[in-house]
């Protein structure tokens, strides 16, 4: 059980950890974090599977199926686009013809 | 349901928790380095893959279970299959120059699937502690305003939506509408009115504020938007954890909620917006037609001519626009990139915050067409280059190389930080026809001494460009 106070630590603690893992990021990755962060608030998907697993009346499983398929959208999603536009940032060392200069 | 005995389970679930939560900030911590980029999605990626895994071997994680586990069992797998299925089908399709709006896409399910747990938890009607019941309606509002509210963003990115809609005490009826959606939530948290019509009306409340909050907006600050309800969606999946007492969801939600706000912060920073200014101002689409005096007239070049003059320049700067994007002309750009840099002259790209649809939206675009990262730099690093570049190109761009935003306090760009192309010996622009930037606000940079306009379409003019310099010998 996770109660109020410690709750509030965890709060505390993670929201100093998310301001300072993304401090002082270039505005070249702006685009793909934004994209990286939308894919790690997926684990709703995991809270979703939890609500449905304890659903009993109809409503409830229609709400918690919606939230589940939602949820499972956010994650695959946000991952194949975040994935997609990280493949393409290659600096000028991998390639075989550039001029760039490190 | 479990095949271990449920003290091995709890600790199973914990420990599974524990790494996906440093997973994530450890693949988030890797995707802030262009170096490391590529390994962090991957990171964060086991950690959802594990978290997803022992969720579902492990129901009994659950205190109170229902007597349809299974039935249940099937339809997480089924709305698991159809949710990720057409997730990975449109994400693999989308085109980049698409992005954003997809990322408020998936943003705006997050926030739903937030919604939709505080939804079965309110439904079931239970006593729930004072804490557990605010958080689970304040996690149920903002999931539901994420939801409706990045649903508009993307109909207005996508061109779904064209009109910005607004009228007189707007922001008014916004606050009505939240405070009875905290007048109804109250009353739920607090266990007085808990029946299935004052559910409904809550859900019903905050999914219309996402669509008051956001219809007036403009497309140009969607992207700030978009960012504001990420973070958003973050904080409604800690709330929500909160409620189904899941540790994974508390810490990836806090992180994504703060991270996100800071990131939203960087972003209304670097188009020059503050946030209250995007959310309640509703400029983004107007501008302003005002039109400082411009003196000078605009002087055409033909292709073969500024061939000839990057061919035999040391240093030029490429200022890549939205423009040049719409036209595909990227990857033809960077062609003719790759023959200066044989040549010997000195290349690189300048990108202003904004020359995407969002900051760094522009990088992925280049990224795409093969240019290399580290002779991309942003306006901080190059603005002091362009004194000693004898070209700088600009294609696609205008109102972010507008020296008016430098000294016409009348005009509504004043105060823009610019790339300062005009400094360079020559400005070359490439440009359809002679109209004006989204703002509608005349270019003085296009009648500039220094400045020779080179008419045409961004892909056709790329192409004579890298004709006219592999003719040079």
């Amino acid at each position: 059980m996770i109660d109020g106070i410690i709750a509030l630590y965890i709060f505390l603690l993670a929201g100093f950890t998310g301001y300072e893992v993304i401090g002082r990021v270039p505005a070249i990755l702006h685009t793909p974090l934004m994209s990286g962060s939308n894919f790690v608030h997926g684990i709703v998907v995991v809270g979703a599977m939890i609500a449905l697993f304890k659903a009993d009346t109809p409503l409830e499983q229609a709400i918690g199926f919606i939230g589940v398929l939602l949820g499972a959208g956010n994650a695959m999603g946000g991952y194949v686009v975040t994935a997609r536009m990280l493949e393409m940032f290659k600096s000028s060392g991998s390639k075989a013809k550039s001029g760039g200069h490190h | 349901m479990s095949f271990l005995n449920p003290v091995a389970t709890k600790w199973l679930i914990d420990i599974a928790y524990f790494a996906t939560a440093f997973l994530f900030i450890m693949g988030l911590k890797r995707m802030a380095s262009p170096v490391t980029a590529r390994s962090g999605i991957v990171w964060a990626g086991g950690g959802m893959l594990i978290a997803t895994l022992v969720t579902f071997l492990a129901p009994s994680l659950g205190t109170e279970l229902s007597s349809h586990l299974g039935t249940n069992m099937v339809l997480v797998v089924v709305a698991i299959a159809i949710g990720g299925g057409i997730a990975w089908v449109s994400g693999q399709r989308v085109a980049m120059t698409d992005m954003p709006q997809m990322i408020a896409l998936y943003n705006g399910m997050g926030g739903g699937a937030a919604a939709a747990i505080a939804a079965v938890e309110l439904y079931k009607g239970e006593e729930h502690t004072l804490v557990a019941g605010t958080l689970a309606v304040l996690g149920g509002l903002i999931g539901g305003v994420s939801f409706s509210g990045s649903g508009i963003a993307f109909g207005k990115l996508q061109g779904l939506i064209k009109k910005s809609y607004r009228f007189g005490g707007q922001q008014f009826v916004n606050m009505l509408i939240l405070a009875g959606a905290l007048v109804v939530g109250g009353l739920i948290a607090t266990g007085t009115n808990t029946s299935m019509e004052a559910v409904t009306l809550f859900f019903v409340l905050a999914l219309l504020l996402g669509l008051t909050m956001t219809l007036p907006i403009g497309g140009a600050d969607m992207p700030v938007v978009i960012s504001l309800y990420n973070a958003l969606t973050g904080l409604a999946v800690a709330f929500e954890g909160f409620v189904t007492q899941n540790t994974a969801m508390i810490i990836a939600g806090t992180v994504v909620g703060s991270a996100g706000s800071l990131l939203t912060q960087l972003m209304a920073k670097a188009m020059n917006r503050s946030l209250g200014n995007v959310l309640f101002s509703g400029f983004g689409d107007t501008g302003g037609a005002a039109t400082g005096p411009v003196t000078g007239s605009q002087k055409p070049i033909d292709a073969s001519d500024a061939g000839v003059a990057m061919a035999f320049a040391q240093k030029v700067i490429i200022v890549p626009g939205y423009g040049m994007a719409v036209a595909q002309a990227q990857h033809k750009v960077w062609e003719m990139t790759q023959l200066l840099i044989d040549r010997g002259v000195t290349v690189k790209f300048a990108i202003h915050p904004v020359a995407g649809r969002m900051p760094g939206h522009m990088n992925v675009l280049l990224a795409e067409a093969g240019v290399p990262y580290d002779i991309i730099a942003d306006l901080d690093e190059i603005n002091a280059e362009f004194e000693t570049a004898d070209v700088a190109l600009i294609i696609g761009a205008n109102d972010v190389v507008n020296p008016v935003a430098r000294n016409d306090k009348s005009s509504p760009i004043y105060g823009m930080p610019i790339l300062n192309a005009d400094k360079a010996k020559t400005c070359i622009v490439i440009k359809r026809g002679q109209g004006q930037g989204f703002s509608g606000i005349e270019n003085a940079l296009f009648y500039l001494d220094n400045t020779r306009l080179l008419y045409g379409d961004g892909q056709k003019a790329a192409a004579e460009l890298i004709a006219a310099i592999k003719s040079v010998d």
